[in-house]
């Protein structure tokens, strides 16, 4: 492998791993503060590439303003949903959420295949962001991709710094270790609960429309993107954001590569890897013992 | 006591008129054909094209297919090899069917042959090609009237070789039965004509991120890509390679099933691309014509690869009926004269391997638009090596 190859393989990884963390950080952060197993955190990413197919025809190259848009649709089906049923779910164990949100899924598709059919169907690229960027005769690579990976490490870096240096992340991180001290100093707790839950389904569907041009809007795409995302979450460590991003770039990497160099391996990669993580850190990269 | 020794005679006597009328009945009542197909999720559409086709062909014979009527009982295979024994079951064993119809998942068909041969019901595969239904798997009561993975895949390594004079290829695949038949078929027939395949990339099923693979296409620079892809998968990879800009430098080609049904969604990106299958658009026969237009007259709708599948199905029935004089149970007659027989199929006649898969003409098609036209035939008469069938 010459140097420009192995230089756009480490794009690629980083871009899929990137966008793995988008989806994985929405459930990281349900799970990690709401303590909900939620299967159905696929199916948001799933509506999200939906949302990109239906609403790129109206936006035309105003690409960005459709993401705007789908975020907010997005966001106010998450909080309606989490009203609706999550709200619900919270003093339940572990068994009711999956049961619950496993059928929430099978609604999903159905509701999916009335509304849009089941075909495959392609969203274009926009056409400020059609082509590729070339260095001279090292390597070249397609913009939209690069313009995928920006726009995730914008949000990565968002997100980090409202968990961490905000107000509303103060609270949030409380309400995670102790709900009823946050409650006791008089912050609404249910509101506080249904809008982080709308952030995550919001960041599960925005990496949804930004993956429609990248790969293509099908059914039952939210299943194999959640799969992924419990591994993230499991090598990550539950419930750190940090973790997840450490996890997903490593699965982005780990899943490039082994793509390439061990094809018939390429299946099994990133269950190996974190086979590999849970032996040696059990609680995962970024877990706290518990 | 004697009356009861004969009341007991007496109701045995019934009992056995009972169930001789019943066997004689089988003969002359209603043929149960069980169609076990898609009628939900991916492939709906290509459940209901192969039924389309089965009737289609039934209702030519005014519904009766050697003076027996047909009743149809239909199973949803859910394309879900996990259910499949039990679908298949609620045909065998709840409905009594006589044949059972199906199917076009690989997954599930493995597991309604594995059902038919301890049943010993007949079974007619429409659709699913994997290799084993007609190779380890093989009896004497399954047939397929489709194809199998092999068959177009080793064509299309012939005509890479030897006609468009590639010497160096990859393959790439999802990590799948489907996919590694496919690409070995491919392997055997470009290597038997000199010439080499470097590379087999795959990657894990269903998954669509092509980016690493087609980045490593690009930077091996081979003089032909083989892919195998259905449904979703094959839209988007033939997209992607042509948004990577390798479709004016690398041939791609593939089986059929790279664009079939998926022309529409395809566009730009696949046009002039070469693939081969059993079927093509513009076979221009006589017998294809006139089963185009019957199609299109009965259901509204152009025929496809599955409606022609499963048209034949409907067709072998026939001739093994035919010979049996209705009666499926004279197993021996059935089976031999389905093995004997020339199938006036619209892709052109063919006859049955010893392992009961169609020795058929595969074609070379052209992407033209939104059609898939025949250029040539790639091998006549092509039949399955048929690895590790027994029979």
């Amino acid at each position: 492998m010459d140097f420009g190859t192995f230089l756009v393989q480490c794009l690629n990884s980083v871009q899929y791993g990137l966008l793995l963390f988008l989806v994985a950080s929405g459930l990281t952060l349900i799970f990690g503060i709401m303590g909900v197993i939620n299967l159905a955190h696929g199916s948001f990413y799933m509506i999200g590439a939906y949302l990109a197919f239906s609403l790129a025809p109206l936006f035309g190259d105003q690409f960005l303003l459709m993401l705007v848009a789908g975020v907010v649709l997005a966001a106010i089906f998450g909080y309606l949903l989490e009203w609706a049923f999550f709200s619900y779910l919270y003093q339940r164990d572990h068994l009711q959420q999956v049961l619950m949100t496993y059928g929430l899924i099978l609604v999903f598709e159905e509701l999916r295949s009335i509304l849009v059919g089941n075909d495959v169907h392609g969203v274009k690229v926009p056409a400020w962001l059609d082509g590729s960027f070339a260095l001279g005769n090292v390597m070249s690579y397609p913009w939209y991709r690069l313009f995928a990976s920006a726009a995730c490490i914008v949000l990565a870096v968002g997100l980090y710094w409202v968990v961490n240096r905000t107000r509303l992340g103060m609270m949030i991180r409380a309400g995670a270790s102790n709900r009823d001290m946050v409650r006791g100093l008089g912050i609404d707790v249910k509101r506080l609960y249904r809008i982080v839950f709308a952030a995550g389904v919001a960041l599960a569907a925005l990496a949804g429309m930004i993956a429609a041009p990248m790969s293509s809007v099908y059914p039952n795409m939210g299943a194999s993107v959640l799969i992924i995302c419990f591994v993230l979450v499991v090598i990550g460590g539950i419930g750190s954001i940090t973790g997840a991003l450490l996890a997903s770039l490593l699965v982005g990497f780990v899943d490039t590569f082994g793509k390439v160099f061990f094809a018939d391996l390429s299946g099994i990669g990133i269950y190996l890897l974190m086979a590999i993580v849970l032996i040696w850190k059990p609680e995962g990269l970024m877990g706290r013992r518990s | 006591m004697t009356t009861i020794r004969n009341a007991r005679l007496a109701l045995t006597a019934i009992a056995f008129a009972a169930l001789a009328s019943a066997a004689g009945a089988q003969g002359t009542g209603k043929l149960k054909v069980g169609l076990m197909l898609p009628y939900s999720g991916t492939y709906t559409a290509l459940g209901v094209a192969i039924e389309n086709g089965f009737k289609l062909y039934v209702d030519e014979q005014g519904g009766k297919l050697s003076g027996r009527e047909i009743e149809y009982f239909k199973v949803d295979d859910e394309s879900d090899p996990a259910k499949a024994t039990d679908n298949v079951n609620k045909l065998i064993k709840r409905d009594n069917v006589d044949v059972i119809v199906g199917t076009v998942h690989s997954g599930v068909a493995m597991a309604m042959a594995k059902a038919a041969k301890e049943s010993g019901t007949v079974l007619i595969v429409p659709n699913a090609g994997a290799d084993a239904v007609t190779g380890p798997m093989c009896a004497p009561n399954i047939f397929r009237s489709s194809f199998s993975n092999w068959q177009p895949a080793y064509a299309m390594g012939e005509v890479a070789a030897k006609q468009q004079g590639k010497k160096k290829a990859m393959t790439i695949t999802w990590k799948y039965a489907a996919g590694d038949e496919s690409v070995n078929g491919f392997k055997e027939g470009f290597e038997k004509n000199g010439g080499k395949v470097d590379k087999q990339l795959t990657l894990a099923f269903p998954n669509v991120e092509f980016q690493a693979l087609l980045t490593e296409i690009a930077a091996a620079k081979p003089d032909a890509v083989y892919a195998f892809f259905a449904g979703g998968g094959a839209v988007k990879f033939v997209k992607d390679y042509q948004a990577a800009g390798l479709n004016k430098t690398i041939p791609l080609y593939g089986p059929g099933f790279l664009t079939d049904g998926t022309l529409d969604a395809q566009g730009e990106s696949a046009q002039g691309m070469l693939t081969t299958l059993h079927y093509a658009d513009g076979l221009n026969t006589a017998r294809d014509n006139a089963f185009r237009v019957a199609y299109a007259k009965s259901f509204k709708l152009q025929p496809d690869v599955y409606a022609v599948q499963g048209y034949d199905a409907a067709q072998m029935l026939g001739v093994g009926l035919a010979a049996a004089k209705g009666d499926i149970g004279k197993k021996a007659e059935f089976t031999a004269a389905i093995e004997k027989a020339k199938i006036d199929s619209p892709r052109g006649t063919f006859t049955m391997s010893k392992s009961h898969n169609p020795v058929q003409d595969i074609y070379l098609r052209k992407v033209d638009g939104k059609e898939n036209k025949l250029v040539s035939t790639a091998i006549k008469g092509l039949a399955d090596p048929a690895r590790g069938c027994r029979m």
